[in-house]
């Protein structure tokens, strides 16, 4: 049995000019086995961020549901954390703050030398230790992603749904993050859902990346599996020679076929 | 040091400001060319007599202009306390339903625009006592901006923070105080400002007006001994109370304020 279950999801949008609802994507089905580490890619507008979000709860799909773990979504929950591509850091709570109020809100018998143990622990994981007191505006875009990792990674959920996470952090620093990432995937066994439009992204972190094509009624059109053994780094993936047959079939995809496909 | 330099010139031209006008009163003023209005002088003289006791107390219509000021500023600490507390708690049930908010939006708007002296005589009607009306003049000029910016500032908190919280299925109480009024703080706080601004400059006429004990009744009541240096006096009082209110509001709002 899957963990995750998508079943023929369908998101309509209603229609701006009264030509009635548009449909963003139609009939979407996939599965995910536990700690599995799951991209999707494709163009913007595709809907690919409104699947994650229907996933996270955060909306409500047209048709179709969701199971998780054999349990319907029905809304967002701590068993779902999302990384969000704008942070979405409180601004007026420090580092520290930011996490703990994820911790409290997951574990509300514990004392709170305890949670404040747990969140120093995921602090110094994300090398956040220097900067627990200051206010997100005082950090980079890369730093205070971390920060939005180690308060998802925090509450330990069933999965972790990324949406572009990287896509507003410098390319130097974007790769350090990334193999952070990868760290604390391994160190935690998470299941992890990824949307992003960066092929080397998703070829460095997934065990498969799904292909959607470009909407309306949008679809997966492949699922691609990336057969290249882990542990992975972006120094040594380059050497190997399935690398580039899969980043050559995807942006492949991207530009020649995303637009035509057309599967029923 | 260039900002040093920047703002000891804004002092420097403060005080020349201060001075030309002094100066210009003083001209316009001096004998008996302002149609017996009084200058700078008489009024520092009579400040001074004010200054020297502030706090006597010779029965119930002839107290000290400190023990005047500070009824005063009771009747704001009250009737502002109140009408803030209210109207951010119904701010946030506005700002958090939209539904509701459009139906009574129009009508926040139509009853922001009274002036809360024009209420004045419904209230005197309604409570028959005019220390109360005076304090709920006072509530009612509170009332609105505030109840305006919290629900306006509520409604337009970034969707991220409120996905956030539910993710964190976070409880009513966390969700109002941990996240619903520090995300909407800067607005609530601006409209309290404002509320202030609005109950500060309502005092006054109401005070006048209903001879409840303040700085408004003392205006009034030397304009009636026909005592105009008292009256510039207590005018030039309530514009500087009214600044130190203000200055005492803006260091919450800085506390309060965070940069996105």
């Amino acid at each position: 049995m899957p963990y995750l279950a998508v079943n023929n999801l369908t998101k309509n949008f209603p229609g701006g000019n009264g030509n009635g609802a548009q449909c963003i994507f139609k009939n979407i089905s996939l599965e995910m086995q536990k700690g599995e580490f799951i991209s999707i890619i494709g163009h913007s507008g595709c809907g690919k961020s409104t699947l994650l979000n229907i996933v996270a709860g955060l909306d409500t799909p047209s048709e179709g549901r969701v199971e998780l773990d054999g349990k319907v979504i029905t809304g967002p929950g701590l068993d779902r954390m999302v990384v969000f591509q704008n942070f979405a850091l409180m601004p007026w709570m420090t580092v520290f703050e930011n996490i703990r109020v994820a911790v409290t809100a997951a574990h509300k018998d514990w004392s709170v030398k305890k949670v404040d143990d747990w969140v120093q622990k995921y602090i110094n994981m994300v090398g956040l230790t220097y900067a627990e007191n200051k206010k997100p505006a005082a950090l980079s875009g890369g730093m205070r992603q971390r920060v939005g990792l180690a308060r998802a990674f925090s509450v330990e959920p069933k999965m972790l749904l990324l949406d572009e996470p990287f896509a507003q952090i410098d390319a130097l620093t974007r790769g350090t993050i990334q193999e952070e990432l990868v760290r604390m995937w391994n160190e935690t066994g998470s299941t992890v859902f990824m949307v992003t439009h960066d092929v080397d992204e998703a070829i460095l972190l997934s065990d498969r990346i799904l292909l959607m094509s470009a909407g309306p009624e949008a679809q997966i059109a492949e699922s691609v599996e990336v057969a290249i053994p882990r542990p992975r780094s972006r120094s040594t993936i380059i050497e190997q020679s399935s690398y580039y047959v899969i980043r050559n079939h995807i942006i492949r995809f991207l530009v020649e076929r995303a637009h035509k496909e057309v599967t029923v | 040091m260039a900002a040093l330099v920047k703002q000891k010139n804004s002092l420097l031209l403060s005080m020349v400001i201060l001075a030309v006008f002094l100066m210009l009163w003083h001209l316009l003023t001096i004998g008996g060319t302002g149609q017996g209005l009084p200058g700078p002088v008489p009024v520092l003289k009579t400040a001074m007599e004010f200054i020297r006791h502030p706090f006597y107390d010779n029965g119930p219509n002839d107290k000290g202009i400190g023990i005047l000021t500070l009824y005063s500023m009771g009747r704001l600490v009250f009737g502002f306390g109140s009408g803030v507390v209210v109207a951010i708690i119904f701010g946030v049930v506005l700002g958090l339903n939209r539904t509701i908010f459009r139906a009574v939006n129009p009508y926040i708007q139509i009853l922001k625009s009274i002036s809360p002296i024009a209420w004045m005589p419904l209230l005197l009607y309604s409570v028959k006592n005019s220390g109360i009306t005076a304090l709920l003049v006072v509530f009612m000029a509170s009332l609105w901006p505030t109840l305006a910016n919290t629900s306006f500032g509520v409604a337009n908190i970034k969707k991220d923070y409120m996905h956030v919280s539910s993710i964190l299925q976070l409880n009513w109480f966390s969700r109002l105080f941990k996240v619903v009024l520090p995300a909407a703080g800067p607005t609530i706080i601006a409209g309290m400002r404002i509320s202030m601004g609005s109950a500060w400059v309502a005092i006054v006429p109401a005070e006048a007006l209903l001879g409840s004990l303040g700085l408004g009744y003392f205006v009034w009541n030397e304009w009636n001994n026909l005592s105009l240096t008292s009256v510039i006096f207590a005018i030039i009082l309530i514009g500087i109370v009214g600044v130190i209110i203000d200055f005492g509001l803006n260091k919450i709002a800085e506390r309060i304020a965070f940069v996105d």
